[in-house]
C-alpha cells in the first residue's frame, strides 16, 4: 500500500472508531445526522451537481423512503428489519423517480424541477389524507429497534459510504462523463451519441434510491415520521441544496463539508439562538449565489487550479 | 325539474361561480409569473412570498391605520412593484452573468429569497393567523334563477366578486400596458429575443427590472384582495408559489393570455374537485392537471407555450 | 461506386417557410463532397436533416441502405454518420481530452479503451498539447480543431464538417487543410460546407451548389465554377 493510500485511510479509520471514543447519546447523535445530510447531499449532487438536472422536490424520495419503511413497520414487522427498510425505502423511491423521470425528461429545462417539486407536494396531500395507510397528519410512531446509538452510527457511515463510492464509481466511467456531457449541453450530447433521456433517468434513479434509503433510515432511527417532516419543502427539499451549494456542487467532498457545516450551523442555533435557522440559510443560499458560488471545495479547487496555471506561466517566463 | 335535479344544478352552479371567481384572482398571481418567465426565463419560486408580503402591508394598513384593503392597492401595488425593481437590480441581475456549474442560479436565488422573506416575516409578525376582518367579509349577493319552475338560488361571495372584477381591471390593464405603450412592446421584444432587443436599443437590463416589478406588483394586488377572505400567516405563500406555476405551465410557459385560462381553469378544478371529489385534496387537484398536461400537451392548453 | 448517404426529394418547412425544397443528391463512399451557397441557403438545416436533428417534412434519407430520416442524433451518429457544429459547442467545463472521451465512449463502454480512441483522435488532429486544457478556455481555432477530434472519436464512416474553417487565420486553414486531408486518407467519407472558395475549390472531388433551399448546380469544382446560375447566385463575375 502506497503512503498516499495510508494516508487517505488515517481520517476513514478516525470516523470508524467515533463511536469507541466517545459514548455521549448527544455527540453521536450529532454525526449520525452528519452522515444522514452526507448522504443526502451526495445523492443530490449527482443529479444536480454532475448531470445539471435541478430538483427543487428530493423530499418527495426522502418521504417515500421513510414511510415505506414505517408502513411496513405497521403492518407488523418489526423495526429490526432496519436492513430491509432501507432496501425497500430506496426502491420504492426509485420507482416514483422513475415515473417522474419517464414522464418530465422527455421535455426540457424547468420543467423536471417542478415536476419533483409537485410531485413531492402531491404525496404529502396523500400521506396526510390517506389515513389508514399513513396515519394522517398524527404521524407515525414505534419504538426504534436498537437502544445504543452505536449501531445507527455505522449504519449511516456504511450508507454514505456505499452511496460515496457508487457515485466515485459511476462518475469515473461511461454514464459519469455521459452525465457530464448532458450538463454541459445537451444538444451536443445527442449528437455524439448520448441518449440524454435514458442517461438522464439513470442519474435520477441512482440519486433516488439513496435519497429514500436514506430516509428510511431516517424513521428506523427517529422512531417518528409525519407529512410535514419528511416531505417538508424548506426542510428537507432546500437543504438538500444548500448542503451540496454550500459545500460545492459537483464536487468530490463539497456535500460532506456542506453537511457538517449545517449540523453544527443548526445545532448552534437550536442551543443558543432558539429559531430563525431558516432566516439565516436563506440568506446563505443567497450569498452563496452571489458571491461564491462554487462552494467551499469548489473555491479551494479553483485557487489551487489558479496557482497552478500561475506557477506554471512562470516557469515559462 | 324535480327538486332534487334543481338542488344538484343548484350546487353545480355555486360550484362554478366559486371556481371562476376564485381563478379570476389565480390568474392574477398566475400573471405576474408568467410575465416574469416570459422575460428573464426564471421561476419566481418567491412568488407566493410577494403575495405575503403584500398580505402583511395590507394587514397592518388596516389594523393600524384602518385602510380598507381595496384602497390599500393604492399603495401596496408601487410598493410591490419597487420591491420586484429591487430584487431584481440587487440581487437577480448580478447573478445572471455569472458562470455557475449548478445551472438555474437564479432560481435558486429565488427559493433562497422566499427562505428569507417567510422567516423574517415569522420573526417580526409571529406564526399567529391573522386576519382583516371587514365588514363585508361574508356579505353575499344573491341571485335567484326561475328554471322549470324551480327556483335555483346562488350567492356570490361580495369580497370575492370585488377581488374578480378588481382582477378583471388589472388583468385588462396589463393586456392594453403590453400592446399599446412602448415599454410594453419593449417588454414583449425582450421576451422574444433578448439579444435582438438589445441590438435594436432596448435597455433589456432596464426591462427585466420593471418586469419583475410589475410581476411583484400584480401578485401583491392579488394578496391585498385575497386578504379579507383569507388568514395570513408568514408560510402562507408556499401553496401559491406552486398554484403558480400550475396556472403558468397550463397557460403554456410565457404565454399571457393562457395564464388567465390557467388560473380560471385552477380555480375552476379546485372548486370542482373539492366539493365533488374530496375536500383534503382540494391542493392536489391542480397538480394533478399539471401532470396530465406535461404528459399529453406540454405546449400548455392553448398550445402556444415554448417547450 | 457506393452511396453512403441519399437524399431523395427531401424538403424541409418551417412554418409557412421552405428551409430546403426537393432536394436530391447523393455522396459516394471514399469522396469529398463540398455543398456551398449564399448565406441562408439551407446548407446547415441538410446537415441537421441528416444528423435528425430535425425531421424532414417530406423526402427520405438513406445511410448505407437503411432509412434514417426522422431518427434521433444519438442513433445517427451510433451508425457511423459524425458531424462537427457551425457554432462550435465544446463541453466547456470539461477537459479537452474528456471532451472526446465522451464522444470515444460511443463505441466502447470501458474507460481504457475510450481512453485510447480519445488519445489517438487528438493526435491525429495535432491536440496533444491541449489535452488537459478546459474546453472552455481554448481559442476559437481549437475548438474547431475540438469539434473534429471529437467526430473522430466516433469512429465514423461519413463526417459532416460544417465551416470549420470559417474565422481562422491562413496558418490555421493551412494545417485543417492536412488534417481533413488526413481524415480522409484513413477512410473517411466527407460532406463538408464551406465559404472559404479556395479550400473547398482544393479539396472536393465534387461539388453542389445550393440556392434558396434548391440545388441549382452538381459536378466537379471547374463546371461548378463555370455554371453561371452558381456565378450569379454566389461566386460573382471577377472585375474585368
Amino acid at each position: 500500500m502506497t503512503k498516499k493510500n495510508l494516508l487517505a485511510l488515517l481520517p476513514v479509520a478516525l470516523v470508524l472508531l467515533i463511536p469507541v471514543a466517545t459514548q455521549s447519546p448527544y455527540l453521536l447523535h450529532m454525526f449520525i445526522l452528519s452522515l444522514l445530510w452526507i448522504t443526502l447531499g451526495q445523492s443530490w449532487n449527482l443529479l444536480g451537481g454532475y448531470t445539471g438536472q435541478i430538483s427543487y422536490g428530493h423530499a418527495a424520495f426522502f418521504g417515500v423512503g421513510a414511510y415505506t419503511t414505517a408502513i411496513m413497520v405497521k403492518s407488523g414487522q418489526p423495526p429490526a428489519t432496519a436492513w430491509w427498510g432501507l432496501l425497500l425505502g430506496g426502491l420504492s423511491a426509485a420507482v416514483v423517480g422513475a415515473l417522474i423521470g419517464w414522464i418530465c425528461f422527455r421535455l426540457r429545462g424547468s420543467y423536471f424541477a417542478l415536476s419533483v417539486l409537485a410531485l413531492s407536494e402531491v404525496l404529502r396531500l396523500v400521506a396526510v389524507n390517506w389515513r389508514q395507510l399513513t396515519n394522517g397528519a398524527e404521524g407515525i410512531l414505534f419504538i426504534p429497534a436498537f437502544t445504543s446509538k452505536t449501531y445507527y452510527y455505522y449504519i449511516a457511515f456504511a450508507l454514505a459510504a456505499i452511496n460515496y463510492g457508487v457515485i466515485r464509481w459511476v462518475m469515473r466511467s461511461k454514464p459519469g462523463y455521459y452525465f457530464l456531457a448532458i450538463r454541459e449541453d445537451q444538444d451536443c450530447a445527442e449528437s455524439l451519441g448520448i441518449d440524454t433521456t435514458r442517461y438522464k433517468l439513470y442519474s435520477l434513479l441512482i440519486s433516488s434510491f439513496f435519497t429514500g434509503a436514506a430516509g428510511a433510515f431516517y424513521m428506523n432511527y427517529m422512531g417518528f415520521i409525519d407529512p410535514g417532516i419528511v416531505f417538508s419543502i424548506p426542510d428537507i427539499s432546500i437543504m438538500m441544496i444548500l448542503v451540496t451549494m454550500l459545500g460545492g456542487a459537483a464536487t468530490k467532498w463539497g456535500p460532506t463539508v456542506g453537511a457538517v457545516i449545517f449540523i453544527l450551523v443548526s445545532e448552534i442555533f437550536r442551543v443558543w439562538v432558539g429559531s430563525g435557522h431558516l432566516l439565516f440559510f436563506g440568506v446563505l443560499i443567497v450569498a452563496i449565489i452571489i458571491y461564491f458560488p462554487s462552494g467551499i471545495v469548489g473555491a479551494i479547487l479553483d485557487w489551487r487550479a489558479r496557482r497552478r496555471r500561475l506557477s506554471a506561466a512562470g516557469s515559462e517566463a | 325539474m324535480s327538486p332534487q335535479i334543481a338542488g344538484q344544478l343548484e350546487l353545480l352552479g355555486q360550484v362554478l361561480i366559486s371556481g371562476i371567481l376564485l381563478g379570476g384572482l389565480y390568474a392574477l398571481i398566475g400573471l405576474g409569473m408568467s410575465l416574469i418567465m416570459g422575460v428573464m426565463k426564471i421561476i419566481n419560486l418567491a412568488h407566493g412570498e410577494l403575495m405575503m408580503v403584500a398580505m402583511y402591508i395590507t394587514f397592518w394598513a388596516f389594523t393600524l391605520a384602518k385602510i380598507d384593503p381595496y384602497v390599500s392597492l393604492l399603495i401596496v401595488f408601487p410598493l410591490m412593484f419597487l420591491l420586484g425593481v429591487g430584487v431584481q437590480k440587487f440581487l437577480l441581475s448580478p447573478v445572471m452573468e455569472a458562470d455557475t456549474v449548478l445551472p438555474q442560479g437564479q432560481v435558486l436565488l429565488t427559493v433562497g429569497l422566499g427562505l428569507i422573506l417567510s422567516n423574517l416575516a415569522l420573526l417580526l409578525f409571529t406564526a399567529n393567523y391573522r386576519s382583516v376582518p371587514v365588514s363585508y367579509a361574508s356579505k353575499t349577493i344573491y341571485w335567484d334563477l326561475k328554471l322549470g319552475g324551480q327556483t335555483i338560488s346562488l350567492s356570490f361571495s361580495y369580497p370575492f366578486l370585488v377581488a374578480f372584477c378588481i382582477a378583471g381591471v388589472l388583468g385588462g390593464s396589463l393586456f392594453v400596458f403590453l400592446a399599446k405603450t412602448d415599454t410594453g412592446r419593449m417588454i414583449r421584444a425582450t421576451a422574444q429575443d433578448k439579444r435582438a432587443a438589445a441590438l435594436m436599443g432596448v435597455n433589456t437590463k432596464r426591462i427585466t427590472y420593471i418586469t419583475f416589478g410589475l410581476g411583484a406588483a400584480l401578485v401583491g394586488a392579488a394578496g391585498a384582495l385575497l386578504d379579507p377572505v383569507y388568514y395570513l400567516y408568514p408560510n402562507i405563500g408556499g401553496p401559491f408559489t406552486n398554484k403558480a406555476f400550475v396556472i403558468t405551465i397550463l397557460g403554456g410557459l410565457g404565454d399571457i393570455p393562457g395564464a388567465v385560462l390557467g388560473g380560471l381553469v385552477l380555480g375552476l378544478a379546485e372548486s370542482l374537485g373539492s366539493v365533488y371529489i374530496s375536500l383534503g385534496y382540494k391542493d392536489a387537484f391542480g397538480f394533478i392537471i399539471f401532470v396530465l398536461v406535461l404528459i399529453f400537451m406540454p405546449r400548455g392548453l392553448l398550445g402556444r407555450g415554448r417547450i | 461506386m457506393t452511396a453512403l448517404i441519399t437524399l431523395n426529394d427531401v424538403t424541409k418547412r418551417f412554418g409557412g417557410l421552405q428551409a430546403v425544397g426537393h432536394m436530391t443528391f447523393s455522396l459516394n463512399k471514399g469522396e469529398i463532397l463540398g455543398l456551398i451557397g449564399p448565406n441562408g441557403a439551407g446548407k446547415t438545416t441538410i446537415f441537421n436533416l441528416i444528423n435528425g436533428y430535425y425531421p424532414p417534412t417530406g423526402g427520405t434519407i438513406f445511410f448505407k441502405g437503411d432509412r434514417i430520416d426522422g431518427l434521433k442524433p444519438h442513433k445517427v451518429c451510433r451508425l457511423g454518420l459524425a458531424r462537427t457544429f457551425q457554432v462550435v459547442k465544446p463541453l466547456a467545463r470539461l477537459s479537452v481530452l474528456d471532451n472526446v472521451m465522451v464522444s470515444a465512449f460511443s463505441r466502447t463502454n470501458h474507460r481504457h479503451e475510450a481512453e485510447k480512441t480519445a488519445l489517438e483522435a487528438t493526435a491525429f488532429t495535432e491536440m496533444d498539447a491541449w489535452r488537459d486544457v478546459k474546453a472552455g478556455s481554448l481559442p476559437l481555432g481549437m475548438r474547431k480543431r475540438l469539434e473534429m477530434a471529437r467526430a473522430l472519436a466516433t469512429k465514423p464512416e461519413v463526417l459532416l464538417l460544417d465551416e470549420n474553417f470559417a474565422g481562422l487565420n491562413p496558418t490555421e486553414v493551412v494545417s485543417t487543410i492536412e488534417i481533413v486531408k488526413k481524415i480522409h486518407g484513413s477512410g473517411v467519407t466527407i460532406l463538408i460546407i464551406e465559404h472559404i472558395m479556395r479550400v473547398i475549390m482544393s479539396i472536393s472531388h465534387r461539388i453542389i451548389c445550393i440556392n434558396y433551399g434548391e440545388k441549382i448546380a452538381e459536378g466537379t469544382p471547374r463546371e461548378v465554377a463555370d455554371n453561371q446560375q452558381v456565378i450569379d447566385a454566389y461566386l460573382g463575375v471577377a472585375d474585368a
